[in-house]
């Protein structure tokens, strides 16, 4: 009996809930009601001005969210610059930051939301190239073009989709930039590489492999370690078995910081050398004064070199009072892109809102568009062709190292 | 006071008002999910309105029908009004997903009693079959055929699928047989991980599953020349398939091997002086467990169209354990229940709480660390479940009941039999003489 | 093939006796609880973490001060670790009191299952303090006892490479046998381990000889948590950096030195803990020569529960323990 009560209370309760929110949700409605006239149906506007709106997916939680937060704050802070111009073109501007938490199966589920939201002309992301490879096929069904500010993976644009572009190197030019370094500039005979089985990982250390070989040094060993482990060992006695000149890691800081700590501890006194993903202050944080004759290859350059990179920085430390991460102006640049993408668009259909695949054309077809940092100019696969790797050193204990070579395409 | 209660509860549960109460609640939160823009609340509501249905005073046909009605044709209709229409039938497939691999485990763990940790492993495999063969990656070992294969092969593969992780099943199931308790479920978290281990790293010496790069560009399923790329037709894939697996579940709860299962579960040595095989019993909870997993794995990687390791980690097997033990070991309407909740919880609840939070911090209007995000609490409220529900309520939100049978029938039909029995025994004997 | 692996061998039997020493203390944790009450306590790997975490906090906090520098390394090595040993054994305490004792006669099934919740939820709580306090939960403590130390293995043999070690290693090696010889000592010797021994044999008549069961079933989780929270300041020394998902992994693989040694049996714990040690590290380093290039350190994990799964089926016993007839 008792039972039967609580049906009818469940009932009940479940019933004045449910009118609750029909009143709630038909009020919003009817707000909207009055704007589905005419060829703005699908379109949500803000008092005369259409609302484009750009979204952003990094990961903002988890072990690389400072990146994922760069990421974002450097998108808005372009699009906060742009605002003023779309306003008087008759668009408003807006961002919507997703969290893709760094794992592929929440990046598909937030680019499901992305792709049905009429009034998302583009993304910016991701950080990660294993989660932008699902992601962007789920973009692609919906033509939203997509720019990510860092996934180098080769996978990313060799699929040949319409709609991905990157500004930064391919791991198969910055694995290879980095084998060159290492070979001619450090004059090295026998590379020992190590991955860390993750997507980004196996792929630049592949690339760096087989670009070392190419040049003539010889591999005397792989080996793989596993994210999140602590001893790393065993691995490390299999380098010093075979006593190489260098050792490349492609893999994340966390690991490599551990890895280059327990190695010196066991008297390996060699230079280490890595990607991308090496480019952290948590990697002096974890291996102290180790890290010392640590080289690092990273398609993020500094953005004091020039005179509007020194100006991005000035205002993104106004804008956020922080201090910008290396992606930072990647995201700002791919925002951008999107952005001058989406003007060109608009332009070219007489002031009108493009189609989402209008926009992604157009965003492609952009030429030697100056960034803060990145003059790009996209191939037909969407990689950039005047993407740079830039190869710093650790001559001490500090963050960021200091630069001692470019390499571009 | 007391009398209107009454009278109140009376009216309640009378069957036709109940019916009359549903069917307003239901027109109702479809009418708010059609119109509104986008409305979480409106569309939970309607799922709930199941839950409902499950507790009202109807035949169960007339539940099934209703049910049926809902799912397949009012909640595709009542939220295709809105922007997020693709954004609704994602999150009802991946609720349909999981709630056939929580049926899946409810079969070894609630019924069985052999606490499986390492249950992703089925799931794997099934979404591995389909990704090697509807990608070129099958071409790297298979002597023959043409890869990757046309999306016709779908349909077979979802069979393929359950086979393969039946057998899986069964292999993992064979050397575990010979360990009890507690061990079966260290052994078989460890058999979880060794297979993603192997999966992850199977790109040498053969290429087999390209490892830690994991697959992409999966062929989409093709029904009638069409292909099937967006949510809402994956949505009704996974129905049929929740459909049927929900059907069969229930057959076999109630026979001859469902109550096998559940004698071995209360005490093993009983059953078997009952004259219950136990190896086979379990094996064949193993089997058909990971089959029904399986085949979701094939409809998961066709939905994603990317697969990778990362995907089947012991996190995925803990919240399938999560979605058995908070919805009622044992109990099928409760898995469902706890299957829909967790996932709507991961998907839609702390991912609209996230952003939510993360625009007002945004905005400034409140500042809270990033530490305290709610994306990253779900470990916490999985562990805050489990001990909560083990402490307070171990049967779960709704709990496992069995068959009931009426005994004086029962008496009344036996008597009946032993009647036929003895006449015929005494016409036999009349014969003789 | 044979030179390959003998020349980096002295290096790895002295890796493989650090990573042993971590395993087969932990390992004495789930065997003691194991013993007395039938529970394997998945909360014991996160119990491990949560030590190495108060270790290093205290490490950072101690090294912080300024008058602390005329304090010698090693006084200050011993005050955190009885203070950690200390902490995490009334944290075992306490978990044992809200999440076990309560379920102390229900089906088997149901506290794994809390055991599985409650690990859950330190790595989050410690996670979440990590993160509010450090910014970042991985926690990277201060350089103790860096020290290097180098055998000259090379001049016994032409054979052997040279192997080196910190003196963190040294400090490592022996406060664990020091805690193993305690713990031995303790069970066999003295009233509160005969008490342990007698309830775990037979609970109810262990309390009909009037010994207070819950006492020793909280005495039991105290040693053991205490000696995994001690454990974990050592992990953390020795290897540096710790994050909040170190325990799971690790504490499943001192389960399976337990089940290597026999489970319940305290002397085959520390046997099966070192031997598993040994035998990871010797995998890691030498499974690429074996199987020639086809299998490499990335499977030593599965090595592992591999040796789980066979020792399972041929010898659930384990090296040490007693085979047990299944009571009806």
């Amino acid at each position: 009996m008792k039972l039967k009560k609580s049906v009818g209370l469940l009932l009940s309760g479940a019933l004045t809930v449910g009118i609750l929110a029909a009143c709630s949700s038909g009020g919003s409605s009817s707000t909207t009601e009055p704007e589905s006239t005419g060829t703005e149906t699908e379109t949500e506007t803000s008092g005369e001005n259409t609302i484009i709106k750009i979204a952003s997916q990094s990961p903002l939680s988890g072990g690389s969210a400072i990146l994922g937060e760069a990421i974002k704050l450097g998108a808005q802070l372009k699009l906060e610059e742009e605002k003023e111009k779309f306003e008087e073109m008759g668009y408003t501007l807006q961002l919507e930051p997703y969290d893709d938490q760094g794992d592929p199966k929440k990046g598909v589920s937030n680019a499901n939301i992305i792709g049905t939201d009429d009034a998302i002309y583009g993304v910016i992301g991701h950080l990660n190239s294993g989660v932008n490879i699902p992601s962007t096929e789920v973009y692609e069904k919906y033509s939203i073009v997509s720019v990510s500010p860092a996934a180098t993976a080769t996978d990313v644009t060799d699929r040949g989709l319409s709609t991905v572009n990157r500004i930064v190197a391919r791991d198969d030019f910055q694995g290879p930039a980095g084998a060159e370094f290492a070979v001619n500039e450090l004059g090295v005979k026998s590379i020992f590489v190590i991955n860390d089985k993750t997507a980004y990982g196996v792929g630049l250390a592949d690339a760096f492999r087989d670009a070392a070989a190419e040049l003539g040094a010889e591999i005397v060993g792989e080996g793989s370690v596993t994210v999140g482990e602590k001893d790393f060992n065993g691995v490390i006695n299999q380098i010093s078995t075979v006593q190489p000149d260098l050792v490349y890691f492609g893999g994340l800081y966390s690991e490599a910081g551990i890895l280059i700590k327990q190695a010196r501890d066991k008297g390996l006194n060699i230079p280490f050398m890595g990607g991308d993903g090496l480019d952290s202050s948590g990697l002096v944080d974890i291996a102290g004064d180790s890290v010392i004759g640590t080289y690092i290859t990273s398609v993020a350059g500094s953005s004091e070199t020039s005179e509007s990179g020194k100006a991005f920085v000035e205002a993104y430390r106004a804008a956020f009072n922080k201090e910008p991460e290396s992606y930072s102006v990647y995201g700002y640049d791919s925002m951008g892109v999107i952005l001058q993408g989406l003007e060109n668009a608009i332009k070219e259909n007489d002031g009108q809102l493009p189609s989402k695949a209008e926009v992604a054309a157009a965003v492609r077809a952009i030429q030697n568009f100056e960034g803060a940092l990145t003059t790009v100019t996209f191939d037909e696969k969407g990689d950039n062709v005047n993407a740079e790797v830039f190869i710093y050193e650790f001559a001490e204990a500090a963050y960021p190292p200091v630069q001692v070579g470019e390499v571009s395409q | 006071m007391t009398e209107m209660k009454e009278k109140l509860n009376m009216f309640l549960q009378h069957k036709w008002s109940q019916v009359i109460l549903f069917t307003l609640f239901v027109v109702i939160t479809s009418a708010a999910l059609y119109l509104s823009q986008k409305s979480v609340i409106a569309f939970l509501l309607l799922l709930a309105s199941l839950l409902v249905l499950y507790y009202m005073k109807l035949k169960n046909v007339t539940k099934w029908m209703v049910g049926g009605g809902i799912l397949f044709f009012l909640i595709p209709f009542a939220s295709s009004g809105g922007p997020a229409f693709q954004n609704y039938m994602e999150v009802a497939t991946m609720v349909g997903i999981y709630v056939s691999m929580a049926l899946g485990l409810n079969i070894v763990v609630g019924m069985a009693g052999l606490l499986d940790l390492g249950f992703v492993a089925f799931f794997a495999v099934g979404a591995y079959s389909y990704a090697i063969f509807a990608t070129p990656q099958a071409s790297n070992f298979m002597p023959f055929g043409e890869y990757p294969l046309a999306g016709e092969s779908f349909w077979i593969f979802l069979i393929i699928g359950g086979i393969l992780a039946a057998i899986a099943g069964v292999l993992i199931g064979v050397p575990v047989l010979r360990v009890k308790g507690d061990y079966l479920a260290i052994v078989t978290l460890g058999f979880g991980e060794i297979i993603r281990i192997v999966f992850n790293n199977a790109d040498r010496p053969i290429n087999l599953t390209n490892g830690a790069m994991g697959i992409s560009s999966v062929t989409p399923p093709r029904l009638f020349g069409m292909d099937l790329v967006f949510p809402n037709q994956y949505y009704f894939v996974t129905l049929i398939i929740l459909a049927f697996t929900i059907f069969a579940v229930i057959r076999f709860e109630h026979s001859k091997l469902g109550r096998s299962w559940k004698a071995v579960r209360e005490n093993e040595i009983a059953a078997q002086a009952m004259g219950i095989p136990l190896v086979k019993t379990k094996l064949m909870a193993f089997a058909l467990g990971a089959s029904f997993s399986g085949m979701m794995g094939v409809v998961f990687a066709a939905k994603q169209a990317f697969i990778d390791p990362t995907s089947f980690t012991l996190m995925e097997s803990f919240t399938i354990l999560v979605m058995v033990v908070l919805g009622g070991m044992g109990s099928v309407p409760g898995v469902i229940l706890g299957a829909a909740l967790v996932t709507i919880l991961n998907l839609q609840v702390l991912t609209e709480l996230t952003n939510w939070v993360n625009q007002l911090s945004l905005s400034g209007v409140i500042s809270i660390p990033d530490a305290l995000s709610p994306a990253k609490m779900q470990k916490l409220l999985f562990g805050l479940l489990l001990v909560l529900f083990a402490l307070y309520r171990p049967i779960g939100l709704i709990p496992a009941k069995n068959k009931k049978f009426d005994e004086q029938k029962l008496k009344k039909d036996n008597a009946l039999i032993l009647n036929k029995k003895e006449s015929a025994a005494v016409e036999k004997e009349k014969v003789q003489i | 093939m044979l030179q390959d692996m003998l020349i980096s061998l002295p290096q790895v039997l002295i890796d493989g006796l650090a990573l042993g020493a971590v395993y087969a203390v932990v390992a004495l944790g789930y065997t003691m609880v194991y013993g007395i009450l039938q529970l394997i306590n998945f909360a014991h790997g996160e119990i491990f973490m949560t030590g190495a975490y108060i270790g290093t906090a205290l490490f950072i906090l101690i090294m912080g001060m300024s008058w602390t520098g005329a304090i010698p390394q090693l006084i200050v090595f011993i005050i955190v670790l009885l203070i950690s040993a200390g902490l995490v054994g009334l944290l075992g305490v306490g978990i044992e009191r809200v999440a076990y004792r309560p379920l102390r006669n229900t089906p088997r099934l149901i506290p794994l299952i809390t055991a599985i919740g409650i690990s859950f939820i330190l790595q989050d709580v410690v996670r979440f303090i990590a993160e509010m306090m450090n910014g970042s939960y991985i926690l990277t403590g201060p350089s103790l006892f860096t020290g290097q130390v180098t055998i000259g293995f090379s001049s016994i043999s032409s054979l052997f490479n040279d192997a080196s070690f910190k003196i963190s290693f040294i400090i490592m090696i022996v406060t664990a046998i020091l805690m193993m010889v305690a713990l031995d000592f303790f069970v066999n010797r003295t009233k509160w381990g005969t008490a342990i021994r007698a309830v775990s044999l037979d609970r109810e008549t262990a309390s009909l000889m009037s010994i207070n069961v819950n006492k020793v079933i909280s005495t039991t989780f105290f040693v053991g948590s205490a000696l995994g929270g001690a454990t974990g300041v050592l992990f953390a020394m020795q290897y540096g950096t710790i994050d909040p998902y170190i325990g799971f992994i690790l504490g499943l693989k001192a389960f399976i030195a337990a089940v290597l040694g026999g489970i319940g049996n305290i002397r085959g714990a520390m046997i099966g803990g070192l031997l598993l040690g040994l035998m990871e590290m010797f995998a890691a380093a030498n499974l690429t020569t074996l199987t020639g290039g086809i299998l490499g350190a990335e499977y030593k994990d599965v090595f592992a529960f591999a040796i789980l799964i066979i020792v399972l089926i041929f010898k659930p016993e384990g090296l040490l323990g007693k085979p047990t007839a299944e009571k009806v």
